[in-house]
Parts: structure tokens; sequence; C-alpha cells
């Protein structure tokens, strides 16, 4: 049990660095790095503190320990990945949006031009 | 400039993906079947010269600066035709497909029966063209899904060949599924208590290219196109127009 909180300690420290990095080479926008930062920190507050771990346990109503960190992990993992989606989606709905605003753009700038030519 | 905002002013949309060896002849075909009456080729970013070739066959080019797919590539026609004030919209395949004859039948058909879609149907009558086993039986499963939906049986929900009069314009220049469009654009308009009819037409074997939906791409396609369908039927009237113009995909 002892070891298994270890290497979550690690993990969570690990996965701290790397995204403090990625957040000052620009790879990760400050928005984006937040969720990040706070699940890495709330597992290794969790992996360290093991009272906090069990009265967690306790409260869900889970029989072992290692049981409830990797639930909670997994959970962290998939509210993220669901925010991120969301996050995508809307990103596609804008780019999608703007292509189409481009082209028509575009379309409307090459019938100008025509005109003028024809004119000249 | 394509000219537009006049009174049953029609105008013919061509979405194409590397369609380079068959739009010429679409072009010339509805130029044949429909003189007079402007083709705009939206181009989804081919690799190819389709936008070349289809300048040099007399069209005008709505040219997507990356690839959209086809519904973001349809629903750029739509916007642009409603923003150039086009009455009407006729949809027609890049790939040779749909029959230019047909044309005059789709849009007397949007203005004799008022409804705001009309579609072209290989299934109206048995002369239309024969599909593959897999799509056929697509097209069987697709009919039974939306019979209860749309409140009316729909013999053909896939076929891309589609007229839309301004008010359905209006609703897809705003919100239009992102892929595989057809089945869901006909669940965006039922929610609007929009009608269609369906047009007896003949669907002309590909000339040239390939089809887009493999035989591995069907059960995505199945299980895409249903999710599609339901969240459009569980969408609520008044989210649903609630979007500013020009936001959103809806896909």
């Amino acid at each position: 049990m002892n070891h298994l909180l270890d290497v979550t300690t690690g993990l969570s420290v690990v996965l701290l660095v790397i995204v403090l990095i990625s957040v000052r080479r620009a790879h990760i926008r400050v928005e984006y790095s937040i969720s990040w930062l706070i699940a890495a920190g709330a597992m290794l507050v969790l992996s360290r503190a093991r009272p906090v771990l069990d009265a967690v346990r306790r409260a869900i109503g889970l029989p072992d320990t290692p049981l409830t960190l990797f639930l909670l992990g997994g959970g962290v993992l998939l509210i993220m990945f669901f925010r991120f989606s969301v996050i995508i989606s809307h990103l596609r709905d804008d780019n999608i949006a703007l292509a189409q605003r481009v082209a028509i753009l575009e379309y409307h700038l090459r019938g100008i031009g025509n005109h003028e030519k024809q004119e000249a | 400039m394509t000219p537009g905002a006049q009174p049953g002013s029609l105008l013919v949309i061509v979405p194409a993906f590397n369609e380079q060896g068959a739009i010429a002849g679409v072009v010339r075909a509805v130029h044949q079947h429909v003189p007079g009456v402007p083709v705009v080729v939206i181009d989804d970013c081919s690799g190819d010269d389709t936008i070349v070739t289809a300048r040099q066959a007399g069209a005008q080019v709505l040219a997507l600066p990356h690839h959209l797919g086809l519904g973001g590539c349809v629903q750029a026609g739509y916007k642009l035709a409603y923003e150039l004030g086009f009455e009407y919209v006729i949809r027609v395949d890049g790939d040779g497909q749909h029959d230019a004859r047909d044309i005059p039948r789709i849009f007397d058909k949007l203005k004799s029966s008022g409804c705001e879609m009309v579609i072209g149907s290989r299934f109206v009558t048995d002369n239309g063209s024969r599909t593959g086993a897999v799509r056929s039986l697509g097209i069987r499963f697709f009919r039974l899904v939306l019979r209860p939906i749309l409140g009316k049986p729909v013999h053909d929900p896939t076929s891309g060949f589609v007229g839309v009069n301004r008010r359905a314009l209006s609703v897809f220049s705003r919100t239009f599924p992102l892929e595989y469009p057809e089945i869901e654009a006909l669940v965006v308009l039922q929610r609007r208590r929009f009608r269609f009819e369906e047009v007896p037409c003949v669907m002309l074997p590909r000339t040239t290219g390939r089809s887009s939906i493999t035989a591995l791409k069907s059960l995505y396609y199945i299980f895409h196109v249903l999710m599609g369908v339901f969240v459009n039927v569980l969408k609520f009237e008044s989210r649903l127009h609630r979007r500013p113009p020009g936001s959103g995909t809806g896909g």
C-alpha cells in the first residue's frame, strides 16, 4: 500500500513538473493547465495524507484504500477529458465558421476584382 | 460575382472534394439543363485541380481554406446562397451521380408545393438506380428509424440530391450537421415543423473517384447518424433559436 502511494506521489510530481515546464514553454496555455495542476496537486495531497484518503474511502463506502485512490484518479481524468472534449467541440465549431467566412469573403473579393477588371 | 435577391432565384451548389475528373461534366450538365442558373462549386480543399477545372467549365468557386467535410462544405454553400439572397438552392454532388435532367423537376416541386425541402429520391418509383447491399440495408434501417420521427415515410433519406427554399436556407445557414448530413438535416427541419417532399430521380453510376463511405466506415456511419438524429430530437427549440447567426454547425 505504501509503495502504491509512493508511486502515486512520484507520478503526481512528474505531472506537475511536466505541466509547469509546458506552460513555461507556451506549449499549453495557462487556462488549460489549471485543471491538470489541480488534478496533480489533489493526487499529491491524497497520496501523502493517508488519513484524508481513509476519510474519503469511508465516505464513499469502498472496501480498500488503493481502490479509492484509483477511482478518484480515474474520475478526475474522466472529468478532464470531458472538459477538453467540450473545449475542442467549441473550437471546431468556431474553426469551421471561420473557414466558411474566409471562403465567402474570398469569393466576394474575387467577384469585386473581376468586376473592376471588366470596368477597366 | 453571382447575382441573387430576385424573386424565384435559384442557385445550384456542387460540393466537391478531389473531383477533378467529374466536376466539369457536372457543371456543363447543369448549365445545359437549367440554362442561366448560376452554379457554385464548393471546393473542400481538394488536392487536385478541381477548382481550375470547375472554373474552366463555367462555374463560380467557393474555395474552403481547409478540409471541413461534407456538412461544413454544404453549409458554406448555404451560407453564401443565403447572404446573396437566393430564394432556392439545389445541391448536386460533384461526383456526377446526380442527373442534371432532374433539377427542373426538383425546382418545380419546390415552387409548386411550398415545402421547405425537396429530395431527389431513387426509391419513389422503381426506375431509380440500384444501390449496394450494405447501403440498401442502411437506407431501410433509417427509413424505419425516421418514420415515427418525421411523421411520414421518407424513401431515400441518404440522398444528397436536395433542393431547399429560403426558409430552410435560413435554418441551414445557422445550424447544419457536419458529417453525413442528409439524414440529420431532415430531423433538423422536422424540429422546425418544416415539410419535405420527394420526387423520383435516377442516380447515375460514379464515373471517377471512389465513395467516401467504405464498408468499414458503415458501422461508424450508422452510430454517428443515430446519435445525431436523437440529439436533434432532444434539442429544445428555445436553445436552437438562441444561437447567434453564423456561429453554429450543429453537428
